[in-house]
């Protein structure tokens, strides 16, 4: 603490008695770290606008920050009865709520038990995962074995094949589990406590650092896929969010079929795909602020325990 | 405990068998019990020209992200090192963060907003300027420097993350007996900072070398989808396992295709960890 105390006081001194060059490399350096950030938010800017623009201003003067005219048509079409958003919107939440879930439970458990030292066989355990890490047959058999236990053209296709359970998440708990000293296990044996009550109520809430995290990485690898549906999904009653985005051009064709039959001369196809993007993006955007924290947290833990 | 190791099980160890339908002529009817014909499926891959293209795109593209990518984020874990003011400091790095969970998909429809062809932002200034439009999707000349700035843009500010906590683990002694003997901040960077990242980079670089025969499927096929003016560049074995499975419905060729993938693969993850844990054996995850 002292000598952070030490180090904060040398560089207050620092600013005082700043050269020319200091000042110069600092004005570089925010610099770059600001345009840098710029660019990582702009286009999404460009996608919010474009989605409020009006359809007409969009085909005459392309995509742009400045629209002629701001118009909603586009997210009152994506939330027409006649859409198929909302639907695919529910599979999604569905499925990365509940496959977030089981898959940080299941990754606990096993995490917990190779870093248990009761666990006999957890050397050989720990091979048993990490021969997985390094060698993987391919899409083909995933895709044969998908179908042979049910996983097709279902919602579980989108939860259970490649998603439930990842061996290196099982790592970063392991290698946390471990940094836990083991006397707490031990007196919470002499106390009389089970394997699992062991497990669940002393082990898991001081794991919840590192399971925020994996269960950050989880839940976006759940809304974020669409390989899934890709492979795996022919109804498009059971697309998930992001594929429907995938597939948005069909859905944009129907739309206008039946735009042309109603009064709307134009239908809006552009700006109906950037807003159908914001509506994806939205509950990452909103949990931002928590994934963002949750998430540096868990990587420093990761690497630096790693 | 169970659940995982039977989810691995059936995931993992249960589709070695199917690795023999490489050696098949696979039908449906017949199933893994389909006739043998020994190498057949990997002669009529190695003979083909998308071979050698295929395997050249993935590791031209992975090179290409892993160099400038990992030169990139060392820079602005440094350069965020240097800054002092900390809202400044965290609310650049959740914005650099931001683009890293954002999927693919609507990545790719940003892009189409801003190269597309007739209504695309790069375009408009273009015309405006009194250029002419460039049709940037149906010349694969553009795309090598056009993937290079997606990927720096979507996993830069992820990447850095752990260059950034392993120069906060640099003691700070250094830094102040460095000022003390009159080091400039430039020296400071270049005989401390640089040379103690060293290890951490190299680790990193080591993982990354060893996943250079994987492409990233949800990048390249979000991106270039099926559009075959970019496919002689952008091509990857990942999107090319999938396009013979679900083209050709041939499982035993793209099965053979997925071993060969599978195997170099392996070779190479094996390898770089093994390197990894004898060099860096605080580094090694496993």
């Amino acid at each position: 603490m002292a000598a952070s105390a030490n180090a904060i006081q040398l560089r207050r001194s620092n600013k005082i008695q700043k050269s020319t060059g200091e000042k110069v490399s600092q004005f570089f350096i925010y610099f770059f770290i600001t345009l840098f950030a710029l660019a990582c938010v702009v286009p999404f800017i460009l996608v919010l606008i474009v989605s409020f623009s009006e359809e007409k201003s969009i085909t005459i003067n392309g995509y742009s920050f400045f629209p002629d005219g701001w118009s909603t048509a586009a997210y009152e079409l994506l939330f027409a009865p006649s859409s198929s958003v909302p639907r695919a919107y529910g599979i999604t939440i569905f499925v990365t709520v509940v496959g977030t879930v089981v898959a940080t439970l299941i990754t606990f458990g096993a995490g917990y038990t190779l870093a248990n030292k009761q666990c006999r066989y957890r050397n050989g355990l720990s091979l048993y995962f990490y021969i997985t890490m390094v060698f993987s047959a391919g899409l083909v058999p995933w895709y044969m074995i998908s179908q042979i236990i049910g996983c097709y053209n279902n919602i579980w296709a989108l939860i259970v094949p490649s998603l439930l359970f990842s061996p290196f998440n099982m790592f970063l708990v392991r290698n946390f589990v471990r940094g836990i000293p083991d006397a707490l296990n031990e007196s919470a044996r002499i106390d009389g406590a089970g394997e699992v009550r062991i497990a669940f109520t002393i082990y898991l809430p001081l794991c919840l650092p590192v399971l925020a995290t994996i269960a950050l990485f989880y839940a976006i690898g759940y809304w974020n896929n669409y390989f899934n549906s890709v492979m795996l999904i022919n109804d498009q009653d059971n697309y998930s969010l992001q594929m429907l985005l995938f597939n948005i051009q069909s859905e944009i064709t129907a739309m206008s079929r039946v735009a042309q039959g109603a009064t709307r001369s134009n239908p809006p196809g552009e700006s109906f795909k950037m807003a159908a993007c914001v509506v994806t993006m939205g509950p990452i955007i909103l949990l931002y602020p928590f994934l963002q924290k949750y998430f540096v947290k868990g990587m420093v833990v990761g690497a630096v325990k790693g | 405990m169970l659940p995982a190791a039977l989810y691995t099980f059936v995931y993992c160890y249960c589709s070695l068998p199917y690795l023999a339908i490489a050696f098949e002529d696979y039908s449906y009817k017949t199933g893994i019990m389909s006739p043998f014909v020994g190498l057949k499926n990997f002669e009529y891959f190695f003979s083909s020209t998308w071979a050698w293209a295929v395997t050249r795109n993935t590791l031209v593209i992975n090179v290409l992200f892993l160099v400038p990518g990992t030169i990139f984020a060392v820079l602005l874990a440094i350069v965020l090192n240097e800054v002092k003011a900390k809202k400044y400091l965290k609310v650049s790095q959740s914005t650099m963060l931001f683009p890293y969970f954002i999927s693919w998909v609507i990545v790719s429809y940003m892009l189409q907003g801003i190269l597309g062809t007739d209504t695309g932002l790069i375009n408009n200034l273009i015309v405006s300027s009194g250029g002419e439009r460039i049709n940037f999707y149906s010349d694969a000349s553009y795309w090598y420097p056009i993937l290079l700035v997606l990927n720096l843009w979507k996993s830069t500010g992820y990447n850095s993350i752990v260059y950034l906590a392993a120069i906060t683990g640099i003691d700070e002694g250094l830094y102040e007996a460095a000022y003390i003997d009159g080091a400039t901040r430039f020296q400071r960077i270049r005989y401390i900072t640089l040379p103690l990242l060293m290890p951490t980079v190299c680790i990193m670089t080591l993982m990354a070398v060893g996943r250079i025969f994987y492409g990233d499927f949800g990048m390249m096929y979000a991106i270039v989808r099926d559009n075959s003016s970019l496919m002689p560049i952008a091509e990857v074995i990942d999107t090319y396992v999938y396009r013979t499975f679900k083209n050709t419905g041939d499982p035993s060729l793209s099965m053979a295709i997925g071993l060969y993938q599978s195997i170099v693969g392996f070779i190479l993850v094996f390898t770089s960890n093994w390197i990894v844990r004898r060099k860096f054996p605080d580094g090694a995850l496993f």
